[in-house]
């Protein structure tokens, strides 16, 4: 039995053949999937590009309320001062280091003494999002949010080496038993995944808002749709001088400072 | 040349050790054991009874998809046509609410440990 030509060309056929039956079978996203039809929640909140207003002249400085309901709502772990293990979705952090940019040596006392709210900016080009090998995180084209399907998540942190604001945590230990009480409607994460703040994106398909937004007794958090003019963000833009964090970059951060 | 005896005795001895857990279980009267679920009966599933049984993790797999990575949260069923919020928590653990007594029962038996329980909450566990 000798392995010809023609042999060869009849299994190179084949193999292309089962590699475009293959591509199909992937372009068919529902292929083996459950049989019932999908739709979003009617009473969900949409925008076409969200937004935040964070109020530094309302903001207090030793208020965590928006934190405290942040983590409590999505199970995010607290490890106290082991700084190295530390997993974060909004906190504060001094000025200076907040906006590098702002070169001024000397700055009203209010602000260069103060620590600032920061979170993900949901950059309207963000890099995290361009390195993500698994397409783990990604910018919904729908409404801007940079999501995190920790499912997919495989840990190689390159997201974070992206990120120029350091708005991502990695989970170096089980998150559950730092978790003080345990919210179950949320998931928690295991080792091994970066998470980060999601703009509530299951709050919002419930219809409602933000959570740190809703725990801020003194409005200091304004969230909104950028594309629609009388929003409250694109009001309070009109009407207030803003900063962003590092818009040098090109990112396009999509949370803006009323200072 | 005449080591018949010998090899079929050899063959005997390892075959009873290599089938020791089928006969030990067969002597203990275990070996018909079932993995028993506790469906509790509040009428139907999402899907047919038939479906879920073979099937149940190809819909998780289309429900964490299109929640996380499509927004969409609502799933119509095939059967009556009601619509069920896609939550493992809420909706499948809302109706089997007692996760060992129900999902454990097969994955142990059959050996299988799928990872949803090490980031989705069972809220009896966590009590
Ligand atoms: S702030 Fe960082 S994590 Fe958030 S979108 Fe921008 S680059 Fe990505
Ligand atoms: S750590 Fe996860 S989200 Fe970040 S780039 Fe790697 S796979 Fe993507
Ligand atoms: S928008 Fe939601 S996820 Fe982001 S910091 Fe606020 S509460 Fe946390």
């Amino acid at each position: 039995m000798s392995f010809n030509r023609r042999d060869f060309l009849k299994l190179t056929g084949l193999g292309a053949v089962s590699a475009v039956a293959a591509r199909a079978a992937a372009a068919f996203p529902f292929f083996g999937g459950a049989p019932g039809a999908v739709k979003a929640e009617t009473n969900a909140k949409t925008a076409k590009r969200w937004a935040m207003v964070v109020d530094l002249t309302k903001c207090k400085e030793n208020c965590t309320d928006c934190i405290d309901a942040c983590h409590t709502t999505h199970n995010v772990p607290d490890f106290g001062d082991d700084k190295r293990h530390e997993v974060k979705w909004i906190w504060k952090e001094p000025y200076k280091q907040s906006f590098p940019d702002q070169e001024n040596e000397f700055l009203k006392d209010d602000l260069s003494e103060r620590r600032v709210l920061v979170f993900c900016n949901h950059c309207q080009n963000p890099p995290c999002t361009r390195v993500c090998p698994t397409r783990a995180t990604w910018k919904r084209p729908e409404d801007g949010i940079v999501m995190m399907d920790w499912h997919r998540c495989i840990g190689c942190r390159y997201c974070m080496a992206a990120c120029p604001y350091g708005s991502r945590s990695f989970n170096w230990l089980d998150p559950r038993p730092h978790i003080k009480t345990i919210t179950p409607d949320y998931p928690t994460r295991t080792r091994g995944v970066v998470e980060k703040c999601n703009f509530c994106d299951s709050r919002l398909a419930q219809g409602q808002m933000p959570a740190c937004v809703e725990a801020c007794k003194d409005r200091a958090l304004i969230f909104g749709d950028l594309e629609a003019p009388d929003s409250p963000v694109r009001q309070i833009l009109r009407e207030r001088f803003s900063i962003r964090r590092k818009p040098e970059l090109g990112t396009q951060p999509q949370v803006y400072y009323v200072v | 040349m005449h080591d018949g005896g010998k090899i079929m005795g050899g063959l005997a001895v390892f075959f009873a050790l290599l089938l020791f857990p089928v006969w030990n279980n067969l002597a203990q009267g275990k070996a018909d054991y079932r993995p028993n679920p506790q469906i509790l009966p509040k009428g139907n599933c999402v899907e047919s009874r038939e479906y879920m049984l073979s099937s149940h993790m190809d819909l998780l797999n289309t429900w964490r998809d299109q929640v996380v990575r499509q927004d969409k949260r609502i799933y119509v069923s095939t059967l009556d046509g009601k619509e069920h919020l896609m939550s493992l928590s809420k909706t499948c653990l809302g109706c089997h609410t007692n996760k060992a007594e129900f999902c454990d029962q097969c994955h142990t038996y059959m050996n299988v440990a799928p990872y949803c329980w090490d980031c989705h909450v069972d809220p009896q566990a966590n009590k």
